[in-house]
């Protein structure tokens, strides 16, 4: 009661009160973009602190303010160095892991980033990791035909630690320098399946030496607060370095990402837009944010 | 992270007991933590506020009975509210007067659509149907061999035409199903964002070539507040005549499908439970309630129960829980008609609170179905004499029992201490049954047998 006093005085002073009705729409604009409630709480209190310093004197600076307090959230969660690049390895070989639930586009965004890693002029090796979705593989061989790199496979019902090690021979053997993993969708809740993926990264490390350079979580833009659910357990059994936002073409916003990074710290390094090739593209906070609140 | 919205409307209304009536500030607090279940179970914003409205109204004023706490009246009106706007229970499916029915299933990428396809024929084989699948996927690279791998292994055949344009693999599909006197046909579509004109386009024309009597959209539990823009969209393109909630088996709480129903009207006809090609149900809206709220499905575990467990066997089990001489043979036995009910992770879901427990990776709850397999062994070993009276078992019985099991003395040990903690909750329970002693918080059966 008398801090809320002392803030509105404050803002008489300094800056000004927040019109409220404003604020309600904003927070209905995050809510819909599926922010969590909690993290848009804490996104509006930054503005009202921004507005007690006088950051946010007009709807438009307010608006301005909003989104910068979005965006430091977004690259906060980045290196320290508030780069979301892929990382790779110092040297030898790079391993990168994506993982996630089921139909999120594990295997359609492995395709895409391999052509565009061997744009990039690396030497991409994928493995099918997936031994348990019907036709998983033959999915991925496809998209290994597509962006001309070698897919390494076994037969449905394998276990994916064991494609996982021959995957990472291969790429020894025929020099390759990247190692892109695809799994199986798995539902967080699953104690049996997380323990495999914990398997797999173990067989990594023992291989190369070093854990995969990156762990990727595949989020589907639709999905709602489930996606924190996610990040937090897949990230006890294989600890996860950022986000790949996929199927960003369509009119969910994917916000739940916001979510993420503002609870766990992990960064979103991709973004999906379609299911072309070249619809990869690195993660623009700002642009990000831009569509958030259009 | 929110608690069971239950516990939270008793602390709200904690302060109220003994009053005569609801007043408006009380109803006021109970609506903002119905609100916020909602809003984190994912329902839209939108519904949420109009349905917080109509609670309201129907909250405000209502005399608190004796019988029931305010809490629970507030939450008796909001699952009323829930389970109308969920829709009646168990909506058939619309079978043509002229054979084959035709079945579409649509959606956006990923929800699931070839897996319930499967899932569907399935069901409608046990049935005794004669399904068709049809393959009209043919941009995904491998949708086809998916199809016609988990066709094979349902033992339906799959009509697939390569990547000629579906409209047509659909029209010759119908044909071949005249022929081959199949008097279903499942046409399992491509997955589509609904802002795609061209696919919607393609869609509607697959639509109406194959005029479906089944026009069904795939939509996927964990779906955000995105899930009306999309299911509005396909109701316009194709219009709807059932939803199939899928990976229901996971911990999200399902909230989206509150939004579809309330845009398109159309009932949610099945749900689909995990990868297994027989984890299809029928949609129960009471329970689905129960599960958006954060308060479990417990209606779904007493069936399950009622399904393993026999009436006969209940009555004893019932007198000897009275009685307080609940025994290994019972344990055993009891055991057994848990392992029944189908795996444990998904029984667990389904018990109020534990919802809220497994998501930390589930790692403090997993029940591992291979130590159940060691604690049956444990009683399997032991003498019918040991297992009516557990306190004969001495220090040289107990090495019998170990190396007769395979286990280890420490096992036997544990085995007993556990099973000693199970006869003294269960005696509380019977306790509860009959009104004297109310649930612990955190209740966990489960985990004492761990």
């Amino acid at each position: 009661m008398l801090k809320g006093l002392f803030r509105n005085l404050g803002a008489a002073i300094t800056g000004r009160k927040l019109d409220e009705a404003l604020l309600e729409e904003w927070e209905e604009q995050l809510v819909m973009g599926d922010v969590s409630l909690n993290t848009t709480e804490y996104l509006l209190n930054q503005l009202r602190e921004a507005a007690r310093k006088g950051d946010a004197a007009s709807d438009e600076d307010a608006r301005h303010s909003l989104q910068s307090i979005v965006v430091d959230v977004l690259d906060g969660a980045g290196d320290s160095d508030g780069q979301t690049a892929l990382r790779f390895a110092p040297e030898g070989l790079t391993v990168w892991l994506f993982v996630g639930v089921n139909g999120v586009g594990k295997t359609t965004t492995i395709g895409k980033l391999a052509r565009r890693m061997a744009r990039e002029g690396h030497r991409p090796l994928l493995v099918a990791g997936d031994t348990f979705r019907a036709a998983a593989t033959e999915q991925l061989q496809e998209w290994g035909r597509r962006a001309d790199c070698p897919v390494i496979a076994q037969q449905q019902g394998a276990d994916p630690a064991a494609v996982v090690y021959d995957g990472i021979a291969a790429a020894k053997s025929r020099g390759r320098d990247l190692v892109m993993i695809d799994t199986a969708g798995r539902l967080h809740t699953k104690s049996n399946l997380m323990n495999e993926l914990a398997k797999i990264a173990r067989v990594v490390e023992r291989e190369t030496g070093r854990p995969p350079e990156e762990t990727l979580l595949v989020i589907d833009a639709s999905t709602g607060q489930n996606g924190l659910t996610q990040a937090r357990s897949f990230t006890g059994s294989a600890p996860l370095s950022g986000l790949i936002l996929t199927k960003w073409d369509g009119t969910a916003k994917g916000g739940i990402v916001l979510t993420i990074a503002h609870e766990t710290g992990l960064p979103v390094k991709l973004l999906g837009v379609g299911e072309t090739l070249d619809d990869i593209c690195d993660f623009d906070a700002k642009e990000w944010t831009q569509t958030m609140f259009s | 992270m929110l608690s069971n919205l239950s516990q939270k409307l008793s602390q709200t209304f904690a302060k109220l007991r003994g009053k005569g009536r609801v007043s408006e500030a009380d109803v006021d607090a109970a609506m903002r933590e119905v609100r916020l279940a909602l809003l984190e179970a994912d329902v839209n914003f939108k519904i949420v506020k109009e349905f917080v409205a109509k609670v309201r109204e129907r909250a405000v004023g209502v005399e608190v009975l004796e019988s029931l706490s305010p809490d629970q009246q507030v939450i008796a009106i909001v699952r009323d509210e829930l389970q109308q706007l969920l829709g009646g229970s168990r909506h058939r499916l619309n079978w043509s007067s002229q054979p084959p029915t035709v079945i579409l299933l649509a959606g956006l990428q990923g929800t699931g659509k070839t897996t319930t396809c499967a899932k569907l024929a399935g069901l409608l084989k046990r049935e005794g149907k004669k399904p068709l699948l049809v393959a009209c996927d043919i941009y995904r690279p491998g949708a086809i061999l998916q199809l016609q791998t988990v066709g094979e292994q349902i033992g339906a055949p799959v009509f697939e035409m390569g990547t000629a344009p579906p409209p047509q693999i659909a029209r010759e599909a119908l044909k071949y199903a005249r022929e081959h006197a199949h008097d279903v046909v499942i046409l399992d579509t491509a997955g589509r964002l609904h802002v795609d004109e061209a696919m919607m386009a393609e869609v509607r024309q697959v639509h109406d070539v194959a005029k479906p009597d089944e026009v069904l959209l795939a939509l996927d539990a964990m779906t955000g507040q995105d899930a009306v823009n999309a299911a509005q969209a396909f109701h316009d393109t194709i219009p709807l005549t059932g939803v199939i909630l899928t990976k229901l088996d996971g911990d999200a709480r399902g909230g989206a499908i509150l939004s579809v129903r309330a845009v398109t009207g159309v009932p949610v006809k099945f749900v689909g439970l995990g990868e297994k090609l027989d984890a299809i149900e029928p949609f129960f809206p009471d329970r689905m309630a129960g599960r958006i709220l954060g308060m479990g499905d417990v209606l779904s575990l007493i069936e399950k129960a009622e399904h393993a467990f026999t009436e006969k066997q209940a009555v004893h089990m019932e007198a000897k829980l009275r009685e307080g001489n609940f025994d290994l043979e019972d344990f055993l036995s009891q055991l057994q008609e848990v392992r029944k009910m189908g795996p444990l992770e998904n029984i667990l879901g389904m018990i109020p609170g534990m919802n809220k427990m497994v998501p930390q990776g589930g790692a403090g709850l997993s029940v591992d179905e291979k130590h159940l397999g060691r604690v049956e062994a444990i009683i399997r070993s032991m003498t019918p004499k040991e297992r009516r009276d557990p306190e004969l078992i001495n220090g040289s019985r107990k090495r019998r029992i170990a190396a007769g099991s395979g286990t280890s003395v420490q096992d036997v040990n544990r085995l007993l201490g556990q099973f000693r903690d199970m006869r003294k909750m269960l005696r509380q329970m019977s306790a509860m049954a009959s009104g004297k002693v109310r649930m612990p918080r955190g209740f966990n059966p489960m985990a004492r047998m761990r």
